[in-house]
């Protein structure tokens, strides 16, 4: 092979190399497309979605202009700017499946945020992998997600339900030790479902001499509660556990506050968090309030916190909820991989991963850490407080914060066994 | 006993608002045999507009009372002005096309008509709960419930009797129950064939709506309860028996009482318990509980 032959292989193999890393890198001269996949509709979007996009839209504009606290001052990411494509999740997950395929494949995405329905996480999840796409699961509970399957691509910035229920059953023991008695009402499907199997087993754990009443599963967005209103009502349990949220959580209150359920059992919403926004004339004082994770209410002060509420109140006229706390972690979190990969070099899918892996990162309700699931699945503490009426306005006061070690099982064990042995408290 | 006795009371505010909803649906379909999936949006139109004329009265500090007649004219208003743009704005045109058709041409509306609420209200829920609690409650053994569950009750009832005595009693009825066994010859008989679907389809809106407006004050109204809706409402007119009054009114009743002794007896059968009834009849009577015979022409 003569020399000028031997050249021309060398620079067509030299522009294939180029061609086919620049492939599965993020391109610095056009915008970082990110889907955004948030309920716009039906019973989830105005307490869950809707500020979830709200907060994604101020986040994006604020991380475009540089104008978030260190350590995220850079532009965008890494100095390219952030462009949003927001999906609708409503309609389920078969349909989701197909909007993630789309999001990937047509819109060509280079980052999927998304998903608050367990049932939706649990049906993309698989498909992400499939599509090797690095996709954030942003609010979803259900600790399945990491715990019955292991990913690569797939991120969760969020933590799993399990605090919801070993924070409130720690909560409502210390503040209602001679509790005899609690009943249940939460949504049928994975949510609703691992909430209760969760708090159930704390409760048998640490107080195993309260009996359970009744455990009522009404449909999601079931709409009417007659028939469980009264067999709560029936049940006279000194308790009653809720994960209900969204327009089903709203329905239930505003039906069964006139029937006095709450002059008869305390209540405790362990998504609760979102409704005090909303309806803050029909929530009883002395209701106990979680919002997984130091977030919404429990945020303490930061600048970060001070940011993400000076922006999201420039666009939504109130202040964030939890939601919206979860949007701006999953957004904060990949902005440091990214700039982490970055940093070493091109920050491709594979490096990316790298550094997202096991990457601690500030957010505006603290802390997160990104360990378990492989690295894949964050943990952070949580908090919990009860609602009082202060000069005609709600409020939330003795308010709780429980570390880390105490509310989350270690890697390596599901929670429901680690419940089941005793919570023993892992090392973080 | 006070159970039994829960699962009756709870059972028969269901079932009264289970025929609430239904009824407009049954009522089309046993007139123009149209299986009209767009009744969950004229039933979301009734929520939405129930909510914001009654919360833009109480608002203003009108007497609060004053809220329930509000919502009435809502339903109106929405049943007057969506039921003939619908009619006569597009089904008058696929009469006499296959039924499948017309489900896929009410199905079309549906979905714009939830576009359309979305477009006009926006994603945020509604909140109209004065008119729940505003009436006070009564107690029955050891459970409290509000008297606006009588409402619901009185409503069932009077919709029901209202339109039994005007198909049974008025002439316009019997001219409405000629179209029902038998279109063509109901024309060649005189009756104006289009003019009874129009009122039809009106007073079906009306009712769809009114469903919504009832609702109204015991929910969130937001996007995505017409889809609910429509489900548990078609669920009610097949166990019923596709068009017959009486059969969407035994039907309510009978799923009413089946999902409330689930949820007090075996809570894990609740969403099973209105298929339940569903697949039983079916089997039992595949065209539903009161299912007319159908005179075969030759």
């Amino acid at each position: 092979m003569n020399t000028q032959a031997s050249k021309f292989l060398k620079s067509g193999a030299a522009l294939l190399a180029a061609v086919l890393v620049s492939a599965n890198c993020y391109a610095q001269d056009k915008p970082i497309r990110i889907g955004l996949v948030t309920f716009l509709s039906g019973p989830a979007s105005g307490p869950f979605g809707v500020p979830a996009k709200l907060a994604a839209e101020a986040i994006v504009d604020s991380l475009n202009a540089g104008k978030v606290p260190a350590p995220y001052a850079t532009k965008g990411f890494g100095g390219t700017p952030l462009e949003l494509v927001v999906i609708d999740e409503a309609g389920g997950a078969t349909k989701q499946v197909s909007e993630l395929r789309n999001l990937v494949e047509r819109q060509d995405v280079d980052f999927v945020i998304g998903y608050i329905g367990s049932g939706d996480c649990l049906a993309v999840a698989p498909v992400a992998e499939e599509l090797k796409k690095i996709t954030i699961l942003f609010d979803c509970g259900t600790p399945r997600v990491f715990e019955d399957a292991s990913y690569k691509y797939v991120f969760r910035t969020r933590p799993h339900a399990t605090m919801d229920a070993v924070a409130g059953a720690m909560y409502l023991l210390e503040n209602r030790p001679g509790m005899k008695s609690y009943g249940g009402i939460n949504q049928n499907y994975a949510y609703g479902q691992d909430s209760w199997a969760d708090f159930t087993a704390v409760m048998g754990t640490l107080k195993p001499d309260v009996a359970i009443t009744t455990s009522q599963m009404p449909k999601f967005g079931a709409g009417q509660y007659g028939p469980e209103i009264s067999t709560l009502l029936q049940s006279n349990s000194d308790v009653i556990h809720s994960s209900l949220w969204g327009g089903d959580l709203e329905a239930f209150m505003l039906q069964a506050m006139p029937r006095n359920l709450f002059t008869r059992s305390q209540l405790i919403l362990v998504a609760g968090e979102p409704y005090l926004h909303r309806l803050p004339g029909s929530i009883p004082d002395g209701t106990i309030i979680g919002a997984r994770g130091p977030s919404g209410v429990y945020a303490q002060k930061s600048a970060l916190n001070d940011w993400l509420r000076q922006i999201y109140k420039e666009r939504a006229e109130n202040f964030p909820n939890y939601p919206a706390y979860s949007v701006a972690q999953a957004f904060l979190g990949l902005k440091t991989a990214y700039e982490k990969a970055k940093a070493q070099g091109t920050p491709g899918t594979e490096e990316i991963i790298k550094a997202f892996e096991y990457e601690n990162f500030d957010s505006p309700s603290g802390k997160v850490m990104m360990k378990l699931g492989k690295g894949h699945q964050a943990v952070t503490g949580t908090a919990y407080g009860t609602t009082r009426t202060v000069n005609g306005v709600i409020t939330v006061g003795n308010i709780k914060y429980y570390p880390v070690e105490r509310v989350q099982p270690p890697e390596g064990i599901k929670s429901v066994d680690w419940i089941k042995a005793g919570m023993k408290p892992g090392k973080w | 006993m006070a159970q039994l006795l829960a699962v009756l009371i709870d059972g028969l505010i269901y079932s009264s608002w289970l025929f609430i909803i239904a009824v407009g649906l049954t009522l089309i379909y046993g007139v123009m045999k149209i299986l009209n999936i767009a009744h969950g949006s004229l039933y979301a139109l009734g929520a939405y507009s129930a909510a914001s004329l009654a919360g833009y009265w109480i608002k203003q500090g009108y007497p609060p009372m004053g809220s329930y007649a509000v919502m009435l004219v809502a339903a109106i208003l929405v049943g007057l002005i969506a039921g003939p743009v619908i009619e006569r704005g597009l089904l008058r045109f696929m009469y006499g096309k296959d039924e499948i058709v017309l489900v896929l041409v009410t199905y079309a509306v549906f979905l714009i008509l939830e576009d359309f609420v979305k477009l006009v209200w926006g994603v945020d829920p509604y909140f109209i709960a004065q008119p729940y609690g505003l009436l006070g409650s009564f107690d029955i053994g050891d459970l409290t419930y509000p008297n606006y569950n009588l409402v619901l009750f009185g409503a069932a009832v009077f919709i029901g009797v209202v339109l039994a005595w005007v198909l049974t009693k008025t002439r316009q009825g019997k001219m409405l129950l000629a179209v029902i066994h038998d279109r063509e010859m109901s024309g060649a008989m005189g009756i104006n064939v289009g003019r009874v679907y129009f009122i039809t389809f009106t007073v079906g809106a009306m009712l769809g709506a009114l469903g919504g407006a009832l609702t109204a004050p015991m929910i969130s109204v937001q996007p995505g309860i017409g889809a609910e809706t429509i489900v548990l409402a078609f669920a009610v007119v097949v166990i019923g028996g596709l068009g017959s009054l009486p059969g969407a009114a035994l039907a309510a009743l009978l799923v009413g009482i089946v999902r409330a002794a689930a949820v007090h007896y075996r809570p894990e059968l609740d969403l099973f318990s209105i298929y339940l009834v569903m697949a039983v009849v079916l089997i039992m009577r595949p065209k539903g509980l009161f299912s007319a015979q159908e005179a075969r022409k030759i």
